[in-house]
């Protein structure tokens, strides 16, 4: 598994971890090419549908990034996508995928290092597991489009 | 409301071992408001239903929707463009009530996503308790406003029993001893004298007796 690259998406809360992403930057701190970076409002916008859909498209690995406990822009968003992406893991476990390929970390918006090394340890993490089952038994992940054939409808409502 | 919860994600794969192709239908009543079968879980309980599938080496394709409510026939009826020939199983996320309605209105291998738990209300968020039994004949105006049929863990008319300590239920000391929530409850109102009337033995022919119970409205019947 030694060439395996791994796809990571990274859910960046815009006040702590998209700060702390562009501090990497400007500090010129080197981190994995793995990690793709999705800006949120708030970790709390972190919904378990979204995590899975992720590992559904393609991903190897997941995080969440939230501001320090206590130091929420929005007091408690981040407590609660601690506790969504606890129960994504739990839905993970079930699946078989494993819960260790997705997780949550806090940091601050001055921690550009801190986010660079959080890189660095998950893509470790990731690459030690391998690819995750989905990747394994079909090898190209799906397109964009030509994901799976389901659709979401609301019927009932203006019908 | 009614509430209820999700089956295990290994009980509900397994009710459809053999499908190819499902239709997940949600339910947009009383379990979207316990978080156990709305919009959101429903594509959750798709998307995880594919992901171990896919592992399995044996695709699935899903079909999500969800209705206002699957307890009312007009509902229903607007699955009917989406049970289409190709849909091998229909996983339904609403009550006992909804998948039931669900079965009769189509031909199909209808099967529970949850579990329905009892009538109950919201504590806080994403907490839930029970409040009524459905007992078919309501005492709440003899007790203050707290069901003893549920409340009480042995369902008694003429409480305390001798094992209520401390505001407590023996049965459980987490729980509140019904019996001392009515007396404190008819203490606040000045109506303690009600406990002083005997409570004959419930009717409960009124309950899980003779059939399914049926509730008729001639005043809003359209037939
Ligand atoms: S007395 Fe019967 S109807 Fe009234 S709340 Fe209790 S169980 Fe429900
Ligand atoms: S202690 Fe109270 S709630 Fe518990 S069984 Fe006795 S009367 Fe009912």
């Amino acid at each position: 598994m030694q060439d395996f690259e791994p796809k990571i998406v990274a859910f960046c809360c815009y006040y702590c971890a998209y700060s702390a992403a562009d501090l990497a930057g400007s500090l010129r701190l080197q981190y994995p090419a793995n990690i793709r970076v999705i800006e949120m409002p708030c970790s709390g916008k972190t919904d378990v549908r979204v995590l899975l859909e992720a590992f559904e498209k393609g991903a190897d690995g997941v995080y969440v990034l939230g501001c320090m406990e206590g130091d929420c822009h929005f007091l408690k968003g981040n407590y609660r996508a601690k506790r969504r992406v606890k129960q994504a893991k739990k839905i993970l476990d079930e699946i078989g995928i494993g819960g260790e390929r997705l997780e949550m970390y806090n940091l601050s918006a001055a921690m550009g290092p801190r986010f660079a090394e959080i890189a660095q340890e998950f893509t470790e993490r990731i690459k030690k597991l391998g690819p995750s089952p989905l990747n394994k038994n079909y090898p190209p992940p799906p397109k964009e489009g030509e994901g799976h054939k389901g659709n979401s409808t609301k019927a009932g409502e203006g019908e | 409301m009614i509430i209820a919860e999700a089956k295990p994600l290994a009980e509900v794969a397994g009710l459809i071992n053999d499908a190819q192709k499902i239709l997940v239908v949600g339910c947009g009543g009383c379990v979207t408001v316990c978080l156990a079968g709305g919009e959101k879980e429903t594509g959750i309980l798709a998307a995880a239903l594919r992901m171990l599938r896919k592992k399995e080496g044996n695709p699935l394709e899903t079909v999500e929707v969800t209705l206002t409510r699957q307890c009312d026939p007009e509902y229903v009826d607007m699955l009917a463009k989406y049970v289409t020939d190709d849909i091998d199983a229909i996983v339904s996320l609403a009550c006992g009530v909804g998948v039931q309605f669900l079965a009769e209105r189509y031909p199909k291998w209808v099967v529970p996503a949850l579990n329905t738990k009892f009538a109950g209300a919201t504590i806080e968020h994403g907490v839930w308790e029970e409040r009524c039994g459905l007992c078919g004949e309501c005492i709440l105006h003899k007790t203050g406003g707290i069901c003893p049929v549920i409340r009480c863990s042995k369902s008694i008319l003429n409480g305390p029993c001798g094992g209520s300590q401390n505001g407590k239920c023996e049965v459980n000391p987490e729980t509140p001893c019904a019996w001392q929530l009515i007396y404190d409850r008819l203490k606040t109102l000045g109506k303690l004298d009600l406990l002083l009337e005997i409570q004959p033995p419930k009717d409960w022919s009124k309950s899980r007796d003779g059939g399914p119970r049926k509730v008729v409205r001639e005043d809003v019947r359209l037939a």
